[in-house]
């Protein structure tokens, strides 16, 4: 009987989430989502370099030094793509550093095609393999993108909040600031800031950052400001909660929810204007899997030899491509987010 | 209106203040003698550089540094660039022009074909020119301009060897350096060719821009035309459209004089971020294209760091980019009477 009763409640409960889950997939926003087709196709454009990057490992045929760091000898070099070895769980998780190294097919100063160099998508200048640094540099791409949206969006969050929370002299100053940066044009400052701190990966992505937080305190603001006049803070504050507690308590939850979607989708430009510091040779040292720095490469091999005016243009396609192919998925599902969060367009 | 514009004029120099204060903040992550760099004049002061950071005490505090140097600054001194062997105000001089003359020609396309084609795809919604030119707003919007440019050097200049890269062919180049008859009057090349009646050169100067212009203009293109479009869409389905046709005016002004003039707000507003985007993509488009402006110098200063010549690049672009926002500012009070009273 009482089993009976039990499995009678374990089954309701299980048709009411599975209701509420329907009620996610049917809502009015997912549904004007999965309608729209370009949606679809940024998103699977999007999800299909995540996959990319999370599993480079498999994709790719591993360099001597970073098979070395992974502890595997010439027996075992390939327990990187078993599941059931750490190896695997180890390159895709943490790889060691040497393996964003782009391995070398021989040291020759020209570039060599597919069939000539026996890799899959020819190598450039250097002999750097070139699919290599493509899908290692989608890995580079995702944690330059993760790690400065991170970086503004809790420099957002705090200015923001606090400067909508407070308000007064600070709020204009703050405001004002913020006014200052935005109205800049971010590769300059990123230029100023790597040139100051010194060329590597880690000083671009500072800089990057220390340029895109703007918009976040700016949003943060404005959804703080927002958020305040609710009932439901004035009634925790006349409760005599601490400023500090309604903040987190209360304002903070309420007002955070667009600006994750904004940041989330600003990754795809976070990694374009990294990119474009790192063609500029502002990025990672030479070698590094790194977008910017394959399309870099390019730049040298824009003429082909006598008879055969194309004879380089795999050096400046795939790169190209697949950067195209990146700020394309991000743009059309940025695109489809917007129209689906913004009531008033149809 | 004059009240607005003064008003406005009074945010200058806060905003030029914020911006050095900035940069000066910055340059304190620098040695004292790569700090020096700012201030020498000239090739000899480069070897005394104890001497100047003696001179300038460069050891002081930072709001102290901050006084000397934005009085130099105001006094036009920007320091001297290793690199380009002159002082850094001598440089922007002699490169601003060539940066000008191509954001020129860039506005034209991204003006032009942005707010036609996005007025052509409101007007024809869900039509044929819509549908295409949704299409390649999305694929324009998502061509960087270091990948454009690169495949469109490949295409041109290595493939079909139709354009070169560059700002002017080489049997020109030694001309312009030596002929006395050629008088730079405003050191844009093409409306000086044109201003010497050299026919020849304007053509070749023309052809050397139309890569970069495209380059340069492909992005704010596609955004202003879906701005554009969404604008125009908006200001079609207000109730003052629909008095305008009921008063039986023709289409054609309806759309023009109501409609349009109403749209274009809103692309107003976006002036200001393509004005960065052109800052930004000059850097790399002249970069590519080896075209002799100020973006490519500033790129080439940043890998071997020139110190000098960044700040001032950093200090020239923030008071361009400043002065282009009052304007836009301006006319933006200009076109929508509102703005007055806010």
């Amino acid at each position: 009987m009482a089993e009976a009763e039990l499995t009678d409640t374990v089954a309701a409960a299980l048709t009411r989430r599975s209701e509420r889950r329907e009620g996610f997939w049917r809502s009015k926003a997912v549904l004007r989502f999965r309608r729209n087709p370009l949606a679809i196709v940024g998103l699977v454009v999007v999800v299909g370099f995540v996959l990319l990057a999370v599993f480079a490992p498999l994709f790719t045929e591993l360099g001597r030094s970073c098979l070395r760091d992974l502890g595997l000898t010439a027996s075992t070099q390939y327990d990187y793509r078993n599941p059931a070895k750490p190896a695997f769980w180890r390159a895709v998780f943490a790889p060691p550093s040497t393996c964003y190294q782009i391995p070398r097919q021989g040291f020759g100063t020209q570039p060599r095609s597919a069939e000539a160099s026996g890799t899959l998508l020819g190598t450039t200048s250097g002999g750097y393999d070139i699919f290599y640094g493509l899908v290692w540099g989608t890995r580079t791409a995702f944690r330059i993108g993760v790690i400065v949206v991170g970086i503004s969006l809790l420099v957002g969050i705090v200015l923001g909040s606090l400067s909508g929370y407070v308000g007064g002299v600070f709020d204009n100053i703050a405001m004002r600031f913020t006014d200052v940066v935005i109205s800049l044009p971010n590769l300059v400052v990123a230029l100023v800031i790597v040139l100051v701190l010194g060329k590597s990966i880690e000083n671009l992505m500072l800089a990057i950052a220390m340029v895109s937080w703007p918009s976040y305190a700016r949003l943060m603001r404005g959804e703080v400001l927002r958020v305040k006049e609710q009932d439901y803070v004035a009634s925790a504050i006349a409760l005599g909660r601490r400023p500090l507690g309604v903040i987190f308590r209360h304002v903070l939850p309420n007002a955070i929810g667009p600006l994750i979607i904004v940041a989330s989708l600003d990754i795809g430009s976070v990694v374009l204007t990294a990119a474009a510091l790192s063609f500029l040779g502002l990025g990672a040292e030479v070698g590094y899997a790194d977008w910017g720095q394959m399309i870099s490469f390019a730049r040298d091999w824009i003429l082909g030899t006598p008879g055969n005016p194309l004879a380089y243009w795999y050096v400046s396609f795939w790169p190209g491509l697949i950067i195209v192919l990146f700020v394309l998925g991000w743009n059309l599902l940025g695109d489809a987010f917007r129209d689906v969060l913004d009531p008033r367009s149809v | 209106m004059l009240v607005f514009i003064a008003r406005r004029l009074l945010l200058l120099p806060v905003v030029f203040i914020g911006v050095t204060v900035a940069l000066q903040l910055l340059m304190q992550l620098l040695t004292p003698y790569q700090r020096a760099a700012a201030y020498v004049q000239s090739e000899q002061q480069m070897n005394r550089l104890d001497e100047i950071i003696r001179l300038y005490r460069l050891d002081d505090p930072w709001y102290l540094q901050y006084g000397r140097w934005l009085n130099q600054v105001l006094h036009g001194n920007l320091g001297y660039s290793r690199m380009s062997r002159q002082p850094v105000m001598q440089t922007i001089a002699d490169r601003f022009p060539a940066t000008l003359e191509l954001a020129l020609f860039a506005i034209v396309p991204v003006i032009g074909v942005g707010i036609w084609l996005g007025t052509a795809a409101a007007l024809n919604r869900d039509r044929f020119i819509d549908q295409v030119t949704r299409v390649m707003s999305i694929i324009g919007w998502s061509l960087p301009t270091f990948v454009l440019g690169i495949w469109l050097l490949v295409i041109f200049y290595g493939w079909l060897g139709w354009l070169q890269p560059g700002r002017v062919s080489v049997r020109y180049l030694t001309e312009l350096a030596g002929n006395p008859e050629f008088r730079h009057y405003t050191r844009m090349l093409t409306v000086d060719a044109l201003l010497n009646g050299r026919w020849d050169i304007f053509v070749d100067a023309v052809k050397h821009l139309i890569l970069p212009v495209i380059t340069l203009s492909v992005v704010q293109s596609a955004q202003i035309m879906r701005v554009m479009r969404s604008s125009l869409l908006d200001a079609l389905g207000q109730d003052y459209v629909r008095t305008a046709k009921a008063k039986g005016l023709p289409q054609r002004v309806v759309t023009r004089k109501h409609a349009r003039r109403n749209a274009l707000i809103p692309v107003i507003t976006l002036a200001g971020f393509v004005l960065i985007g052109l800052i930004n993509g000059v850097v790399i488009t002249e970069t590519i294209f080896n075209f002799p402006g100020l973006g490519q110098w500033a790129a080439q200063a940043a890998t071997n760091l020139d110190y000098a010549a960044v700040l001032g690049f950093a200090v020239f672009t923030a008071i361009m980019v400043v002065l282009a926002n009052l304007l836009v500012d301006v006319l933006y009070g200009i076109v929508d009477p509102r703005i007055r009273y806010a």
